[in-house]
């Protein structure tokens, strides 16, 4: 469940831009970080986790004014923003890893464990699950209603069929790519709190490993289709852990990629994508 | 401005152009000095990885500039191309030379079933698998333990000899025999861009659709260019591996990719000089920014972002001025066809 939350993330990014958001699972990491940071400043779980939010949120958004906006008044190659959000990835990451500002080693982050286990039979339930799995439910028809209801949403929908028409309806499509790109790092800031939650930790460089098999999880889903990159999160999740159980635990991370090979062969738009995506 | 700093380049690449046997001479002539020019360890070392790294770009670019396929996995061809050299040296005590040529034609082979996708997936989406190819290449390394030993990586890789004189590190020949390769490599590349192949290759990349009205088969041309790229790249792999005295999959990971992806990108997309420049360009820059500690590779990711915005294509990469010039081989078809000697368009690209 939690790559379906991280694949939520890129999915957005995705179906506006078609552009790989390598930089998401360094939002990811930040997002963490600074829920851990107010924490233990002293600042309540929630407050913290919405504090940041709204900072990931913040980070992505100024990525896009500052590095990514210029490039698309220039008409750049696709390869150019690709090569952009690498290096935008390298500076969130390294900074995180700073020995002055934090550090570069595991630190124990605290547990959403809120309640007790549920048991149900043999099978035991930890309350961190649970909240993970029921956030990711809540922030998905979040996302769908904004998609799908608001005004903002339909902007949205409008830059992903055709930007320049979009323009000239009078979509200021700046705008409604940055909104995107800040609900993008909202959702990996919430994704990032619960995901360390759950394992208590937090390291510069968890986002890596997890960002690549989100996006996996996002392209089985059908990527750009947020229903769809929840699926895809539970593929993957599904297809490792079933690897991890009858194969050997070590071929539970590239387990996705396989997954996604596979998938992308048999069905080159994922399981719900659209047709007819040509874009480069 | 522009006008003028259009008039210098091209002079000088008229200049380049002219006198490119008496550069390839003092290449030659340098390249056998190195030997006995008493650098230091550190800087053969680096010397050597920018030699490889402008190798790996030359394969990449085939790639990704001629043919305008982006690949996000050659980490997974290079490691390919380095566990088949170290592991038909080590455990079948295969000659380091056939060993070289075995990884890099094994390598062109998967690439080639690398490419057989390619023809079904399009953008973005071949990126992607490509990206997933390294990973799973990654796992293959980790898992297949009684043939590449896991985590723990192949050791005790002999070096080349030649009449029984050895190659190593130490005294220098490693760093001819890569200049050697990098050399051969880049002459081809520019031989094939300008054969008809990479005719192909450059009408695929403007446009697709185009392309295969013209008549060009533009499977083959894909399929083609992914298995020079590898083979390239299979060779980079196996002269890696000699040049450590073991490998391991860690070596071989997105990152290295993404490293490689750079140096096509910051050198100049399309470009040979670029490649050698921005291999040149990421080895050294960690090395000169070696007092920032830990800030190093956040400026690293900030000359990305800067590059990418102030000169997005490329530190060298610039368009060519030079009128075309067609092959011998191209104007005797063309001649025998009967067509009269072909129009010389003013400028090529």
């Amino acid at each position: 469940m939690a790559y379906a939350l991280v694949a939520v993330g890129y999915s957005l990014v995705f179906g506006i831009l078609r552009l790989i958001n390598f930089a998401h699972g360094s939002i990811f990491a930040f997002g963490s970080y600074m829920v851990f940071l107010f924490y233990s400043l002293g600042v309540p779980m929630i407050p913290a986790i919405l504090i940041a939010l709204v900072l990931s949120g913040l980070l992505a958004f100024g990525m896009d004014k500052i590095t990514l906006e210029p490039l698309r008044k220039k008409n750049s190659e696709t390869i150019t923003y690709l090569i952009t959000t690498v290096g935008v990835s390298f500076i969130i990451q390294n900074t995180l890893s700073v020995q002055y500002v934090f550090t570069s080693e595991r630190q124990v982050f605290p547990s959403t464990n809120v309640f007790p286990p549920i048991s149900i039979g043999n099978v035991t339930i930890q309350s961190s699950q649970l909240i993970m799995f029921v956030v990711a439910l809540i922030l998905l028809v979040i996302l769908t209603l904004v998609v799908n209801k608001t005004k903002m949403g339909l902007a949205m929908r409008a830059t992903e069929q055709n930007s320049k028409a979009a323009k000239l309806m009078g979509v200021n499509v700046n705008r409604v790519i940055a909104f995107t790109f800040f609900m993008g790092g909202a959702s990996a800031a919430i994704a990032g709190a619960l995901y360390s939650g759950y394992y208590q930790v937090v390291y510069p460089t968890m986002g890596y490993l997890i960002g690549l098999k989100a996006f996996a999880a996002a392209v089985v889903g059908g990527i750009g289709i947020l229903y769809g990159s929840v699926v895809g999160g539970l593929v993957v999740g599904i297809g490792e852990c079933l690897a991890a159980q009858y194969i050997g635990s070590n071929v539970r991370d590239p387990m996705a990629f396989v997954i996604l090979i596979v998938i992308l062969i048999i069905k080159p738009n994922g399981l719900f994508g659209k047709k007819g995506i040509t874009k480069v | 401005m522009k006008k003028s700093s259009n008039r210098i380049l091209s002079t000088f690449e008229s200049f380049c152009y002219r006198f490119r046997y008496v550069f390839a001479v003092l290449f030659l002539v340098l390249t056998f000095a190195v030997p006995f020019m008493g650098l230091s360890m550190v800087n053969i070392q680096l010397l050597t990885l920018i030699a490889l790294y402008a190798m790996l770009g030359m394969g990449l670019n085939v790639l990704i500039g001629y043919t305008g396929l982006v690949s996000l996995g050659h980490a997974g061809f290079y490691a390919i191309g380095a566990y088949t050299c170290a592991l038909l040296m080590t455990k079948l005590s295969v000659n380091f030379w056939i060993a070289l040529l075995l990884a890099g034609v094994f390598t062109a082979f998967i690439g080639f079933l690398l490419g057989l996708p390619s023809l079904r997936l399009s953008g973005s989406y071949l990126s992607i698998v490509t990206l997933g190819f390294c990973e799973v290449v990654n796992m293959i390394l980790k898992q297949w333990e009684s043939v590449t030993n896991g985590n723990y990586g192949v050791r005790g890789i002999p070096k080349p000899t030649v009449f029984g004189f050895q190659l190593t590190m130490f005294n220098g020949w490693l760093l001819v025999l890569i200049l050697l390769l990098m050399g051969i490599t880049g002459v081809a590349c520019l031989a094939m861009r300008n054969s008809n192949t990479g005719r192909a290759w450059r009408a695929i990349k403007d446009d697709e659709l185009a392309a295969g009205m013209m008549g060009i088969n533009t499977s083959r041309y894909k399929i083609l260019s992914f298995v020079v790229s590898a083979f390239i790249t299979g060779i980079a792999g196996g002269f890696y591996c000699v040049t450590r005295d073991y490998i391991e999959p860690n070596n071989f990971v997105f990152n290295t990719s993404i490293l490689i992806l750079s140096v096509v990108i910051v050198g100049g997309l399309g470009t040979i000089r670029g490649m050698i420049f921005g291999a040149a360009l990421l080895q050294l820059f960690p090395q000169w920014f070696r007092f920032l500690n830990e800030w190093r590779f956040v400026v690293y990711g900030l000359l990305l972002v800067l590059m990418m915005l102030f000169r997005p294509q490329g530190a060298l990469g610039w368009r060519s001025t030079q009128p075309y010039h067609l092959s011998k081989y191209a104007r005797k078809m063309l001649a025998d066809k009967g067509e009269p000697e072909a129009p010389q368009p003013p400028a090529r690209q």
